[in-house]
């Protein structure tokens, strides 16, 4: 009787999850509690702290995953819309911390309006397109790149490069998967690299900096070179098998910067070496894998564009964060998908996984 | 319509099939390309990495700036660096800590207090860090311990460069000192992007000016990249930048008037802050008594600090700046001048002055300090011979909302914005600050009463300043209402080109009050001086005119709940000796405010520290009785003001 109810909560608790995902998550995150009793020096602290965010999110992804794609997708314009609003707010009443404006101050709380358009944007245009499936004409993809625009620039001037980016990368792969012209991406891509030199001289001169650093560590040793050159030696004398865990000069000799969020990497990269590496490269492959299978079979256009933008979007963070510490694109304040300390980024993360785990429950 | 949809359909599939499977091809490609990176790190270029990691402490070696001096006006050093050797201990490289330390205290004496600093400085620091162990070295020490160091793991024999101020007790409160880089700076430098910079550096400025002007003082690292040999010797420097020193400061401190301060003080607690009305330049700001702020550079060990910090006297608490003391008398030519301005009193208009003044339908007395009160007087008497009845009816008649906008003008009970940290408000009453400070209270602890006024009208009621406020406001008061921000720096001076920015040079305003009236209060202030005024002994033999005003302040202690010294328990209930002053009338080139602890009457204690420091800015003199005692004042005073304007022109140079 007893072991009967336990039954039917587990099949509760499960009926809506993924079994790839969860798995893969769970492998991650075992990981990467060990790499962060290394980097936050064999303290329990910050591991509590993790055990907790990571139970609250996985509390909200399983709620986003029970709810139908399309109950949610319902709600796309008007969490675009307050995401405006709020990007709108920290533009006129943001707090500024180290010359850029990133926050709102709620009082109890600081939010980051910034991180609710990494999701919101592409709800609103999957949203958009399945609205206007089958009347599409292409002034529909003008409309498109200003709902893309509006939180892309307003993101940009806080100033915050970083997120800028990945904001307008995911309203650009749902674009890419509505069908966007290939003519128009290639025109599009030739037109960024003809702006370049434009971009280059609307840059802040610290982004500059960072660049120009990428390619020639050496240049500012002691000050953003430090990092990069600090990070790769870290890299470099991990070997193909590590120093073993708990064992990284680097790390705890306290020459890694940021080392329990955006350059845990270099932790892990190296007490766990090039073996080590690729395991973690082939865990991300793989929930990207799976998430595109998920798109493939999504039945509904707007499941399929979510499902895709969400794919790629979780791809650019993985590549982008392991690239810059690995020294091959500049640094931006981008997390190391679910190994990164920090729980807003993660709960965000989680939310992206309850929705792909909900269209991928959706049926034909 | 229905088959076109259903291919239309088909379509869009075998389209986002396509994208899925050229996106794939994209990522796995790009991890190939991370992958690639990775191998090329940590297989191709593994062993050069290694390498750098593995000498990763001396590869690449900051080189301290060394941090800016700072001189007093003549360009007399006030704090200096100098370069000695230090015993450092690396914990993590030790194979047994006690071991080690046992060893080399057979090498060197290792004094139970280096023992106590190292064990604090070890609780606090991580096992990589060097920790010192013995600092300043002799030559013959630092000798022997070199030739000894390969024997133990983890020690080292370091140069370093030390802070140093000459005049202890006498800057401690100005200069303040600097101190370890501890954990709660390195947070700061970060959020402030300064790491860099810092990379390296050991201390950085804690309190004082050698806190508020960390960013200049402090310089910019220079680099050297070392190429070293497996056993981390350095065989060549393969590239470097030199680090370039702080910019140095002088001061508009004379060290001459703080040191004759300071001895004119004696043993007396209590605070002096003189300022040339003329420019805002602080010449002197002592508080007494105060601490020895070379204790504090390389960790006080904690006997020390607590012996500092629980003796009755106070000598970490800045006086000057954070003392806050009700006024007292020195606070009637405010009051005349807000009574003026406002039209409540005309600049010749006479009123009585009796023993005592009562409120009409009250019987309550406001008693005067003299008894049989002072008679019929006009202003500028009723200031020098310090009526307390004359005080009180202009008060009253004026209430609290017409004094309070005018008397703040003078910069009572705002902050004066010197360069140092911590400036106390001190407290000029009004109905809103009353209802705020009593906010928690009931109804009528809360409300201004009318006859509250009254006692502001002499000082007291709620009325407390710092002393440096009450120099502010005399500076401006001497200045005819020309108001300039204090400032203890007068000059940053750029080490390398030599250049000079001025601090403060400007006047931030003038106040809006009639020009004449400030020839009545002076006049006033001036007659204190004179036969008949409340310090009339004071102003026999004067050599040029001085003005000042007396002041007693009903005890109020600085901190509640202190630990009381029963043999000082009952000099501390006595009054606080006040005086503010300023010189020569006609152009004033300095005015000042002294107050002495629990002195009593203003005349008595204050005023003679402030005649002899004017009489020493002013003309040179000192008192008898301390001729020969001054360091900083050598017997010919003549030559060495050659001396001084000599070194002071090559440093502007």
């Amino acid at each position: 009787m007893q072991a009967s109810l336990v039954k039917r909560l587990w099949y509760l608790i499960k009926e809506p999850l993924d079994g790839w995902l969860m798995l893969l998550l769970g492998l991650i995150f075992v990981l990467s509690l060990f790499v962060l009793y290394s980097a936050s020096d064999q303290t329990f602290q910050k591991i509590d702290n993790k055990l907790v965010y990571t139970v609250l999110s996985l509390v909200v992804m399983w709620l986003v995953a029970s709810t139908r794609p399309h109950t949610l997708m319902n709600f796309a314009p008007p969490i675009y819309a307050l995401g405006l609003l709020l990007l709108l707010a920290v533009h006129f009443a943001g707090v500024t911390v180290n010359g850029s404006t990133r926050w709102l101050e709620l009082g109890v709380t600081r939010i980051q309006p910034s991180e609710i358009m990494k999701i919101a944007l592409p709800m609103m245009l999957a949203w958009f397109f399945q609205r206007f499936e089958l009347s599409l004409r292409w002034w529909h993809y003008l409309i498109a790149c200003a709902l893309i625009a509006a939180p892309g620039l307003l993101v940009l001037k806080q100033p915050d490069l970083g997120t800028a980016t990945l904001i307008m990368a995911a309203g650009f792969f749902v674009l890419f998967f509505a069908g966007l012209s290939w003519k128009v991406i290639l025109a599009g891509l030739v037109a960024f690299a003809a702006s370049l030199p434009i971009v280059w001289n609307m840059l802040h001169d610290y982004q500059r900096k960072r660049v120009l650093t990428l390619i020639d560590p050496m240049q500012d040793p002691l000050g953003d070179g430090y990092h990069i050159i600090q990070s790769m030696i870290a890299i470099g004398s991990g070997g193909p098998w590590g120093k073993g865990w708990l064992n990284g000069t680097q790390t705890h000799l306290d020459y890694i910067p940021e080392r329990t969020t955006d350059f845990i990497f270099a932790v892990y990269s190296e007490e766990f070496g090039l073996v080590g590496n690729i395991v973690l490269v082939l865990l991300y492959l793989l929930i990207i894998s799976r998430g595109l299978v998920i798109t493939a079979r999504a039945p509904t256009l707007y499941g399929r564009l979510m499902a895709g933008a969400l794919t790629l979007s979780f791809f650019v963070y993985a590549f982008v964060n392991m690239g810059m510490v690995a020294g091959i694109l500049p640094v931006v304040g981008v997390p190391l998908p679910f190994v990164s300390y920090g729980g807003t980024a993660t709960v965000t993360l989680f939310i992206g996984m309850g929705m792909l785990m909900s269209i991928a429950h959706q049926r034909r | 319509m229905r088959p076109s949809r259903l291919k239309n359909a088909q379509a869009e599939e075998s389209q986002l099939q396509l994208r899925l499977l050229v996106v794939y091809a994209f990522i796995l490609l790009m991890f190939a390309l991370l992958v690639a990176r990775f191998v090329w790190l940590q297989v191709l270029q593994h062993d050069h990495f290694s390498t750098l990691a593995q000498n990763n402490r001396i590869s690449l070696v900051p080189i301290q700036p060394s941090r800016g001096l700072i001189y007093d006006r003549n360009g007399v050093v006030l704090a200096q660096n100098y370069s000695s050797y230090t015993l450092e201990v690396v914990p993590s490289k030790t194979a047994d800590l006690e071991a080690t330390v046992h060893a080399l205290g057979e090498l060197v004496e290792i004094t139970p207090r280096d023992m106590r600093r190292f064990r604090k400085m070890l609780a606090e620091s991580k096992d990589f860090e060097a920790v010192p162990l013995k600092l300043k070295l002799t030559d013959e020490e630092a000798a022997r311990l070199a030739a000894n160091v390969w024997r133990f793991p983890g020690v080292e024999v370091n140069a370093q460069l030390f802070r140093d101020y000459p005049y202890r007790e006498l800057t401690s409160h100005v200069l303040g000192y600097i101190g370890r880089i501890n954990p709660k700076d390195k947070e700061r430098l970060a959020e402030e992007e300064k790491t860099a910079n810092y990379r390296g550096a050991t201390h950085i400025g804690k309190t004082g000016l050698e806190k508020i002007y960390e960013d200049v003082l402090h310089g910019q690292a220079g680099f050297e990249e070392i190429e070293t040999d497996s056993a981390g010797r350095a065989i060549r420097s393969v590239r470097s930048t030199p680090p370039v020193s702080g910019h140095n400061l002088k001061l508009a401190l004379d060290i001459r008037l703080q040191e004759l301060a300071d001895k004119l003080f004696g043993q007396r607690r209590g605070a002096v802050v003189a300022i040339d009305p003329q420019t805002g330049g602080v010449l002197a700001f002592l508080s007494k008594p105060g601490f020895d702020p070379n204790l504090f550079i390389d960790g006080i060990d904690p006997q020390t600090w607590n012996t500092l910090n629980t003796d009755w006297q106070k000598p970490m608490v800045n006086r000057a700046l954070r003392g806050v003391y009700p006024p007292g008398s020195t606070f009637k030519p405010f009051m005349a001048m807000a009574a003026l301005q406002s039209g409540a009193l005309t600049p010749g208009q006479i009123l009585p002055a009796p023993g005592y003044f009562t409120l009409p339908g009250s019987n309550h007395q406001f008693r005067d300090s003299v008894p049989s009160g002072h008679g019929a007087i006009n202003l500028s008497k009723a200031i020098a011979v310090s009526s307390d009845t004359f005080f009180y009816r202009v008060a009253w008649d004026m209430g609290i909302d017409r004094i309070h906008p005018l008397v703040s003008q003078f910069g009572l009970g705002s902050l004066t914005g010197i360069d140092l940290d911590g400036e106390a408000r001190g407290v000029l009453p009004s109905k809103e600050w009353k209802a705020k400070r009593f906010a928690k209270s009931r109804e009528e602890v809360r409300r201004w009463y009318p006859a509250d006024v009254v006692s502001v009208g002499i000082g007291q009621g709620f009325n407390a300043y710092t002393p440096l406020q009450m120099a502010n406001a005399t500076a401006i008061l001497a200045n005819d209402g020309v108001v300039y921000k204090p400032h203890l720096v007068k000059e940053v001076v750029d080490t390398k080109t030599g250049q000079i920015r001025r601090v403060e040079p400007n006047p931030l305003r003038t106040l809006p009050f009639k020009k004449s009236y400030y020839g009545v209060v002076k006049e006033g202030m001036a007659a204190v001086m004179r036969p008949g005024g409340t310090a009339w002994r004071l102003g026999v033999g004067l050599k040029y005119a001085m003005a000042g005003k007396t002041g007693t302040a009903q005890v109020v202690q600085i901190r509640q709940g202190a630990k009381y010294n029963a043999a000082a328990l009952a000099e501390q209930y006595r009054d606080h000796s006040w005086f503010i002053a300023f010189a020569p009338v006609e152009k004033p080139q300095i005015a000042l405010a002294v107050i002495v602890e629990n002195a009593g009457f203003g005349a008595a204690a204050a005023a003679p520290i402030a005649r002899a420091l004017c009489d020493f800015y002013l003309t040179g003199v000192v008192p008898p009785e301390l001729k020969g005692q001054l360091k900083t004042l050598p017997p010919e005073p003549a030559e060495q003001d050659k001396k001084d304007t000599a070194s002071h022109a090559s440093l502007a140079g």
